[in-house]
């Protein structure tokens, strides 16, 4: 396996291996007609999965929003007009899972974008074991976030880990997970925790894009290491930035793992959000359309985010 | 796709240090690097090494250092408890399974329609790729309970209907890939088209093209396609927990979280959690120039 993404091909194929393939291989075909053939049943079994599995669910999620479908059910979906939006917009625990998913996005985005930046910087440079440094900090990315946060309720217990180490510095933990104030910042400090690693690697393959003659220059120019920071680095970044700002928040909207695992929603729906509500009126409570209206409310807020950011992205690339 | 990329994993020494920052900052910089890698490896260790340990020992260690250090009552009890008390090799069989089918039939259904949308001429080409692109920002959890839902209505090989507790379930809806096609149309679309042309004239037909030219020259783009549905296969949690009740044809996660149920204790869950981390962190350490390179190059997407 070459180690490279991208890059120049190492051994493109010789005359000799195109006539080494056998008469077969080589029949003469009529080329309009066999292209558009071909194109036919090369594209379909991607086209047949992906129409069966993701584009009819994405078509049922808004026509079974307006209805009152349920799982398992002896008759058929009936049409129910918006009740199912005004159901939802009328439950208290709706509002509280939005208000925690849009607050565990705001503050999970800067965080981890930031402790990311900061982790690419520090290896970014040439020191004796930044290999090392690397491997260990991306390490909780590669394990499951089902084991993650097995882990965490463990050191998030009142006796755990955690306030086993605050104490050393004469804090009195609280109970992270058991107390409405905390619990969430606790999921939030522990998401971060695991995922910093990826958007590490991305800020990494962004920083090593910028050519060294540009910090030679201003090195001459008596720049300082922030002042190099804050007029090539950060200017450079610019579509990295979008991209991390992007995929963290996305992800941050379709916080459930954690949530399932750890604290089901409590204490007093302070950890609840958009997904978990939605597993459970669809999953645990059966109710299709009313979960089918809780993922447009959700794609609603991950299509706005993602607009936003193409608008951001498109107006740079005029005022360039 | 840029070959910048390709430097990532070697961290290639960009910006000067050292000489006039001082020995100072050296010494600092390498205290925070440190402190960071404890904060990163420390949880884990705590994880491996609580799995040999009883219950009553891992409380007692708690606030010292022991914590993070097999010593004590040392035994491989909680691995014999895992084994005796769920099926463990069942759901990590089904996860092997359900990975390699999701990765190899992925990569051979989504690099066949990227092959045909980056070097075949036909109409409706553009209105394919659009649909592509825009299924990229819609996350599974919007089409998930939909999903359920239909999946309960399809007709099953074997006349029944519904797809709910199958095998099937767990991994042919994630085989077509919308990034993964695009990742191939990328790769694809970069290799000379001259090579087309030149087997064209030999009589190739546009399969033998696929199969034995290209294929063969996009070792890099079939890594990465790997990686990047290999890691959220293995990891599948919501879709099994709603999809699937027989408790033979859950996956590992899964399995975890019902493990937990069962009032477990917290050694036993240690080592279920250590048995099922310690291979994937191997693969990540033997593997891991493709590993960050596949997550370096999924940045390019934007």
């Amino acid at each position: 396996m070459t180690q490279t993404v991208g890059g120049a091909h190492p051994n493109p194929p010789t005359i000799s291996t195109i006539e080494n393939l056998t008469h077969r291989q080589r029949r003469f075909e009529k080329p309009a007609r066999s292209q558009r053939l071909t194109a036919a049943w090369l594209i379909a079994p991607a086209a047949v999965i992906g129409i069966t599995f993701v584009l009819i669910p994405i078509a049922l999620a808004f026509a079974l929003a307006f209805t009152n479908a349920k799982l398992v059910s002896p008759q058929g979906p009936q049409f129910v007009g918006i009740d199912n939006f005004t159901r939802l917009f009328h439950d208290p625990v709706f509002w509280k899972s939005l208000r925690n998913t849009i607050l565990f996005a705001v503050f999970v985005v800067p965080i981890q974008a930031g402790f990311a930046l900061l982790l690419a910087l520090l290896i970014n440079v040439k020191v004796k074991g930044v290999n090392f440094f690397r491997t260990v900090y991306f390490l909780p990315v590669v394990t499951s976030m089902v084991v993650i946060s097995m882990l965490w309720l463990f050191m998030y217990r009142p006796d755990g880990l955690i306030n086993a180490l605050l104490s050393k510095v004469g804090i009195t933990g609280p109970d992270w997970l058991g107390n409405p104030n905390t619990a969430l910042a606790a999921i939030l400090f522990m998401s971060v925790w695991q995922g910093v690693g990826f958007h590490m690697v991305i800020w990494l393959s962004g920083l090593q894009t910028i050519s060294q003659d540009m910090y030679e220059a201003s090195s001459i120019d008596g720049a300082s290491g922030w002042q190099s920071f804050r007029y090539i680095t950060w200017p450079a970044l610019r579509q990295t930035r979008t991209f991390i700002l992007i995929t963290i928040t996305i992800s941050a909207f379709s916080l459930f793992t954690q949530v399932q695992v750890m604290t089901q929603g409590g204490p007093l729906d302070s950890t609840t959000t958009i997904v978990y509500q939605l597993v459970r009126a669809g999953y645990a409570q059966q109710q299709t359309g009313y979960a089918s209206a809780i993922s447009l409310v959700f794609f609603v807020l991950v299509l706005a985010v993602s607009l936003v950011q193409r608008y951001l992205t498109r107006d740079k690339d005029v005022k360039k | 796709m840029s070959d910048t990329l390709a430097h990532v994993a070697e961290t290639a020494p960009r910006v000067p240090d050292a000489k006039k920052t001082g020995m100072g900052r050296l010494i600092g910089g390498y205290t925070l690097r440190i402190l960071l890698c404890l904060v990163f490896g420390l949880p884990l260790v705590f994880l491996f090494v609580s799995s040999l340990k009883p219950d009553t020992q891992i409380f007692g260690d708690v606030g010292t250092v022991k914590s993070f250090l097999p010593v004590g009552d040392i035994s491989l009890d909680n691995y014999t408890a895992v084994f005796n008390r769920v099926p463990f090799w069942r759901f990590l069989m089904n996860s092997v399974v359900l990975s390699a089918l999701t990765v190899i039939l992925g990569i051979i259904v989504n690099s066949m329609c990227a092959f045909a949308l980056a070097r075949l001429k036909f109409r409706g080409k553009g209105v394919i790729l659009g649909i592509i692109l825009a299924t990229l920002i819609v996350p599974f959890e919007t089409l998930a309970l939909p999903l359920l839902w239909w999946a309960n209505k399809l007709p099953y090989y074997d006349g029944s209907i519904g797809w709910l507790d199958t095998y099937e379930v767990q991994f042919i809806p994630f085989i077509a890939n919308a990034f993964a096609i695009y990742l191939f149309y990328q790769y694809f679309d970069s290799i000379p088209k001259e090579l087309d042309e030149a087997a064209k004239v030999d009589g190739a037909s546009w399969f033998t093209i696929y199969r034995k030219i290209i294929m063969p020259l996009s070792g890099p783009a079939i890594a990465t396609v790997a990686i990047l549905t290999f890691l959220p296969a293995w990891n599948q949690y919501m879709w099994p927990l709603m999809s699937v009740q027989t408790e033979e044809l859950r996956p590992v996660m899964v399995g975890l979280d019902y493990f937990k149920q069962l009032n477990t204790s917290w050694g036993q869950l240690m080592a279920y959690a250590s048995l099922i981390t310690i291979p994937i962190l191997a693969l990540f350490i033997a593997f891991q120039r493709s590993f960050v390179n596949s997550i370096a190059s999924s940045g390019v997407k934007g």
